[in-house]
C-alpha cells in the first residue's frame, strides 16, 4: 500500500475510535445538541412575539422563525467544537496518546480522526436541530436544490473551520475545564452576531463588533440561501472566513501536536 | 527458537545522550549499547532519569544531544522507521479506558495495518495468552492494575515488535501479577526479542536482565552483569550473633579483622561465601572455643551495589540489618 492510502487508513481507524467513544458515551453529544434546541424553542415561543416586533414592527412569531433558524443552525455548529476541545484535551492526557506517538502511524491521524468525527457529529446535529425547526414551522422560501446543497456545503465548511480551531484550543489547554473555557467564544460569538436580531437593531458602538466577526456573514449567507434574503458580498466573506480559520486551526494544531508531550 | 539472525549486533545504542528540562539536567551524557536479543535493565531510584531515557529512545520526546540508534535506525533521521520496530509499555497505562479490552486490541491491529481476519486471530490469541478472555468485552477502565498492565503489554505485542521498552512494568503490581509479568518477559526473550527494562526493583533486574546499568543523577554509575556489579562492592561476610554478653566479649577478643556491633552482640567476619572460606571461619571459631547462638552467611546483593553507587545519602540501614 502506498503512503497516502496508509495515511487514509490510519485516519479512518482514528475516526472509528472517536465515533465509538461518542456512541459509548453519548451524554456529551446530547448535552451539546440540547442547548440549541432549547434556545430555539425559547426564542420562538417565549420571546418570539417581542423579537419579531423589534425586527419588522409587527408581532409575527412565524416570521421570526424564518429569521432565527439559520442563526440557531450556526449555533449548533458553534456548540459542537466546545465538546471537541474537551475531548481532545482529555485524549491528550491519556496514556494511549503516548502509545500512538510511538507507533508508525500517520502523524496527524489522531487529530484528523477527531476533526472528522466532530464534523460528522456536527452535521448530524444540524440535521436534528433542522428537523425540530421544520417541525415547529420553519419553511424555506423557494430555495432551489442548488441552494440547499450550497447551504449544506457551507455548514460542513463552517464545521470544519471551527473544529480545527477547537482542536488547537484543546491541544493548548492543560485540562478539560480550561478547554471548556477556551472554547467559550465559539459558543458566545453567535449571540453577538446577527443570529437573533439584525445588526441594525444593536447599539451603535457595538455594531462593528457584530458586523466584522465571522458568524455574521456566515449567518447572512445561510439566511440568503434558505429564506431568500440578500446575500451580497457576504457569500465570499463567509467562505474566506472559513478557509482562513480552517487553515489557522490546522497549522496551529499541527505545531502544538508536534511539540514534545509533557 | 532461541537464536535469530540479528540484522544489527546492537538493538539500541546511545552515545552522549543528554536531556534537560529548563535548567534541570536529567540525562547528562549517557552511553548505552544493548546487544540484540538480550534484556537490558536500567536501574535507578525515583527521579534518576529512567523514564526520560525510555521516552527519548522510544521517539516520544527529542534528545538535546547525543547519537542514538534503535533497530539500526538513526533516531534523529528516521523516527518513523524506529517506531515500526519498537513496542512500548509505559509506566502509566497506555490503554483506551473508554473502549473494551478487545476493541483496544483490534484498534492496534488496525493501526498495524493487519488484514481484518489476521487482526481478529492475533487479538484472540493474545487475549487468551494474557488471560483476558473473560474481561475482553468489558471497558478497559474497569480492569484491575494487573489486568490493565497485561492488556497494555498485549497491545504492544500486536505488531510483533523486535525491540520492546518496558518502563517499570511491575511497579504497583501484587506479587502474583509481578511473577506473571516476569514469565511473559522471559517468553519474549526466548523468541529473540530485545527488551529494554527500567525498574527500581533490584530483584527484578537481577531476575531478568543480562546486563544492568545503574543510573544515578543523570549518569551511568556502573554497568555490567548482575554478578559483575556485585563484585564491585565489598560486603560478603559471616555474621555471628550472641545471646550472652560475656560470650560476645570473648569472641571479640579472640577474633581479629572483624567488625563488631556491641548493641546487637554481633560480629562480622569478612568472607566471600565459599564453602572453603566458611570452613576456615568455623575452624577459627572452634579453636578459639567460641560458640555463637546464630550464624548467617551474607553475600552482597544488588541492594549493596545500589546504595554504594547511587550515593546512598538517604541510606537508612545496611541492607542485611533490615532483613535480620
Amino acid at each position: 500500500m502506498s503512503g497516502t492510502s496508509l495515511a487514509v487508513r490510519d485516519c479512518a481507524t482514528m475516526l472509528r475510535r472517536n465515533l465509538l467513544h461518542a456512541r459509548r458515551y453519548p451524554s456529551l453529544t446530547l448535552n451539546i445538541l440540547l442547548t440549541p434546541i432549547v434556545l430555539l424553542l425559547l426564542f420562538v415561543y417565549v420571546f418570539g412575539d417581542v423579537m419579531s416586533a423589534g425586527i419588522d414592527g409587527e408581532a409575527d412569531r412565524s416570521a421570526y422563525i424564518g429569521y432565527l433558524v439559520p442563526g440557531i443552525l450556526l449555533m449548533t455548529i458553534g456548540a459542537t467544537p466546545a465538546g471537541t476541545a474537551i475531548s481532545v484535551t482529555m485524549d491528550m492526557t491519556e496514556g494511549i496518546m503516548a502509545r500512538f506517538r510511538t507507533m508508525a502511524i500517520h502523524r496527524r491521524a489522531v487529530l484528523v480522526g477527531h476533526v472528522l468525527g466532530s464534523v460528522l457529529q456536527t452535521v448530524i446535529g444540524v440535521l436534528v436541530v433542522g428537523t425540530v425547526a421544520v417541525a415547529i414551522g420553519f419553511r424555506s422560501t423557494d430555495a432551489t436544490a442548488l441552494e440547499w446543497l450550497a447551504a449544506f456545503g457551507l455548514t460542513v465548511l463552517v464545521a470544519l473551520a471551527l473544529t480545527w480551531i477547537a482542536v488547537g484550543l484543546g491541544l493548548a489547554s492543560p485540562n478539560p475545564e480550561a478547554a471548556s473555557n477556551n472554547a467559550m467564544p465559539l459558543f458566545v460569538l453567535p449571540f453577538i452576531s446577527s443570529a437573533f436580531v439584525p445588526v441594525d437593531a444593536m447599539p451603535g458602538w457595538f455594531r462593528p463588533v457584530a458586523e466584522y466577526q465571522p458568524f455574521t456573514p456566515i449567518i447572512e449567507t445561510l439566511r440568503g440561501l434558505l429564506i431568500g434574503t440578500g446575500i451580497g458580498h457576504n457569500g465570499w466573506l463567509a467562505v474566506a472566513w472559513c478557509l482562513a480559520l480552517a487553515a489557522l486551526g490546522y497549522f496551529w494544531s499541527r505545531a502544538l501536536f508536534n511539540r514534545d508531550p509533557r | 527458537m532461541t537464536t535469530t539472525t540479528a540484522p544489527v549486533p546492537f538493538a539500541i545504542t546511545a552515545k552522549g545522550l543528554r536531556k534537560s528540562f529548563g535548567d534541570k539536567t536529567v540525562l547528562d551524557g549517557i552511553d548505552l549499547a544493548v546487544p540484540t536479543g538480550t534484556v537490558f535493565s536500567l536501574l535507578g531510584p525515583n527521579g534518576a532519569g529512567k523514564t526520560t531515557a525510555v521516552r527519548i529512545l522510544s521517539t516520544l520526546i527529542t534528545a538535546d544531544g547525543g547519537h542514538l540508534s534503535v533497530g539500526g535506525h538513526d533516531l534523529a533521521v528516521d523516527p518513523q522507521a524506529v517506531r515500526s520496530t519498537i513496542g512500548v509499555t509505559g509506566q502509566f497505562s497506555a490503554v483506551d479506558g473508554l473502549i473494551t479490552g478487545e476493541e483496544n486490541m483490534l484498534l492496534m491491529a488496525d493501526l498495524h495495518h493487519l488484514p481484518r481476519r489476521e487482526g481478529r486471530r492475533v487479538t484472540a490469541e493474545l487475549l487468551e495468552r494474557f488471560d483476558l478472555v473473560a474481561a475482553a468485552r468489558k471497558p478497559a477502565s474497569t480492569y484491575s492494575g494487573g489486568m490493565t498492565r497485561r492488556l497494555d503489554l498485549a497491545m504492544t505485542l500486536v505488531g510483533a515488535p523486535r525491540i520492546i521498552f518496558l518502563d517499570e512494568p511491575t511497579t504497583g503490581l501484587d506479587p502474583r501479577s509481578r511473577h506473571t509479568m516476569w514469565g511473559i518477559v522471559r517468553e519474549l526473550v526466548a523468541d529473540g526479542v530485545t527488551v529494554f527494562l527500567t525498574t527500581q526493583y533490584l530483584d527484578e533486574a537481577d531476575e531478568l536482565a543480562d546486563r544492568i546499568a545503574v543510573l544515578s543523577e543523570g549518569r551511568i554509575a556502573a554497568t555490567g552483569s548482575s554478578d559483575e556489579l556485585k563484585r564491585l562492592v565489598p560486603g560478603g561476610h559471616v555474621r555471628l550473633r550472641f545471646a550472652d554478653p560475656a560470650a560476645y566479649r570473648s569472641a571479640v577478643a579472640a577474633l581479629r579483622d572483624v567488625t563488631t556491633d556491641d548493641e546487637a552482640l554481633a560480629v562480622r567476619i569478612p568472607s566471600d561465601g565459599t564453602q572453603r572460606e566458611l570452613r576456615s571461619v568455623l575452624d577459627r571459631l572452634d579453636s578459639a572455643g567460641i560458640e555463637a547462638d546464630a550464624l548467617t552467611v551474607h553475600t552482597p546483593d544488588l541492594d549493596d551495589v545500589f546504595f554504594a553507587l547511587t550515593g546512598g545519602t538517604d541510606q537508612p540501614v545496611p541492607a542485611e540489618e533490615a532483613v535480620r
